[in-house]
């Protein structure tokens, strides 16, 4: 089973970041939530419609770009997102065709074979797949994977900008995605959701310890920084530099700083280090 | 189903599949009508086209085979099959609209051997000499053929992903429909069965209407086969099971 009882909403407007370890069921929940493939048991609801009963209304009511984003590699970009407009009933398909490669900067490319099309292109012409017939709900199957950074930067910005009129699901392994695009994020392994809530508060509160990075001028050794009370353990990074990992929740700078004091040293930089969301799924997701 | 007809059409223009099956469907009927010694009508001292419609369903078994090997396998091999249900059409008017295309490809490979029965009505003993109703009779049974073929073609590659396989599959439930079931017929085991097995088969509805008898019985025939394996088709479709 690679779906087991998962639950979640979204309220419309929300950015979603769909987590979790390959093999997990991402894949498998959006299949479901497109109508592509039926699920066994339970009920889902996109856009208000129901996936099993008005799945034709779903399908009007939702973008999807599927995972390795699939398409007819001997079609023309105009010709394809022709069909595609075609198949969802738009109307003024030329207007609607235009203002689309606009949106998705396919202007240079939109005469080309999708064949001949790089990779970040491609992963254009899928979002322009899913967006042109003006979708309240996308859904979003890894959207940047296999993509170089200068690409999966500009798919990202993208994305984000399409987020702020619709709401979007996107999937992804990959944390930097989430904490750049997402309000909330559902984690999920093994066919169960693990977490579900909003991006800033998963960082801090899967997080028990704050970590300080430090550097001193100055001599100082480790059992110095240990004597300090709420210190749990202490790291050095180099001849100057520490990294002191807090068990209090409380902002512990001024103690560092009183400490520099004491001993007589100087602090030449101070930084709390946040715990990162990639930190946050490790911990939910390996057992 | 206009949408997906219309790029299946193209999709048959732009990557040469059509002009392809249509040459090679009109040079291999050319070839044997024309100019082989042992089937050329002209030798031959009869005018009509009989070398044409036995020659025709054997070709047709390979190029529609050919043309429909990769109307679902390559959808669901590629994966475009995803992006292709995921959008608000029925499954139906998916099957129907690339069932109606490659019926298109068989029609437009049929057509230009019209100049044949031109030729061959001209060039009769006394011009005009040959079996016109048995002769169009003919062409309505090779079209209905066709359309259980496309049917045979669209089933065999919606049940599997691999086109080579959905190639042989479809031209073997072919070559079962059309002949098997005559030849089962005249086995001795058979006795008493045969004629039930032959009237299942393809080639005993073909050859009635070759006659130029438009028997209503041979028409339900062909729809309901071609109708029979869209309705499988859309089974396969359904289950997703890929």
């Amino acid at each position: 089973m690679a779906v087991n009882d998962i639950t979640f909403s979204i309220s419309s407007g929300e950015v979603v970041g769909f987590l979790g370890p390959n093999g997990a069921g991402k894949s498998t929940t959006m299949k479901m939530l497109t109508c592509f493939i039926p699920q066994t048991s339970g009920s889902a609801k996109v856009n208000g419609f129901d996936i099993g009963e008005e799945s034709i209304k779903v399908r009007q009511s939702v973008g999807y770009l599927p995972e390795h984003n699939p398409l007819y590699l001997d079609m023309y970009v105009i010709e394809y997102l022709g069909f595609v407009a075609n198949l969802q009933g738009v109307k003024n398909t030329k207007t609607t065709i235009k203002d689309i490669i606009a949106d998705t900067g396919l202007e240079l490319e939109q005469r080309k074979k999708i064949g001949a099309l790089s990779k970040g292109y491609r992963q254009r012409v899928g979002l322009a797949q899913a967006l042109i017939h003006d979708p309240e709900v996308l859904i979003l199957d890894e959207p940047t994977s296999g993509l170089d950074p200068n690409q999966i930067e500009d798919i990202r910005a993208l994305i984000k900008r399409i987020g702020e009129k619709k709401t979007v699901m996107l999937s992804t392994h990959i944390m930097q995605e989430v904490e750049a695009i997402c309000d909330r994020v559902i984690i999920i392994d093994h066919g169960k959701i693990v977490a579900d809530d909003s991006t800033s508060n998963l960082k801090t509160s899967t997080s028990r310890t704050v970590s300080y990075l430090v550097e001193f001028k100055g001599v100082t050794s480790k059992s110095q920084i240990k004597a300090m009370p709420w210190v749990k353990a202490v790291v050095q990074e180099s001849d100057t530099k520490w990294i002191i990992d807090s068990n209090s929740d409380n902002n512990m700078q001024e103690d560092i700083f009183r400490f520099a004091v004491d001993n007589g040293l100087v602090i030449t930089s101070l930084q709390q280090v946040e715990n990162s969301l990639e930190d946050v799924f490790h911990k939910l997701t390996k057992k | 189903m206009r949408t997906i007809y219309i790029k299946e059409i193209r999709s048959f223009l732009s990557s040469f599949i059509a002009y392809i099956v249509i040459v090679v469907f009109l040079i291999a009927n050319g070839l044997f009508m024309w100019i082989f010694e042992d089937t050329n009508v002209l030798d031959f001292g009869y005018a009509n086209m009989d070398t044409l419609f036995e020659l025709s369903p054997w070709i047709l078994m390979f190029l529609v085979s050919a043309i429909t090997m990769r109307s679902f396998s390559e959808e669901k091999k590629v994966g475009t099959i995803e992006t292709l249900t995921t959008k608000p059409i029925s499954d139906l008017s998916i099957i129907m609209g690339k069932f109606f295309a490659g019926f298109t490809l068989v029609l437009f490979s049929l057509l230009p051997t019209i100049i044949y029965f031109y030729s061959v009505y001209q060039l009769g003993e006394t011009a005009g000499n040959i079996d016109t109703g048995a002769t169009f009779g003919s062409y309505l049974g090779l079209l209905m053929l066709g359309g259980v073929y496309v049917a045979i073609g669209i089933f065999a590659s919606a049940i599997t992903e691999n086109q080579i396989v959905s190639f042989v599959l479809s031209l073997f439930v072919c070559f079962i429909f059309y002949m098997a079931f005559d030849y089962l017929g005249n086995l001795d085991a058979f006795k008493g069965t045969d004629f039930f097995l032959e009237w299942i088969g393809i080639n005993f509805h073909y050859r009635s209407i070759s006659k130029g008898v438009l028997d209503t019985r041979d028409v339900i025939y062909f729809l309901s086969l071609t109708g029979l394996f869209i309705w499988l088709t859309k089974i396969v479709f359904e289950s997703r099971k890929w």
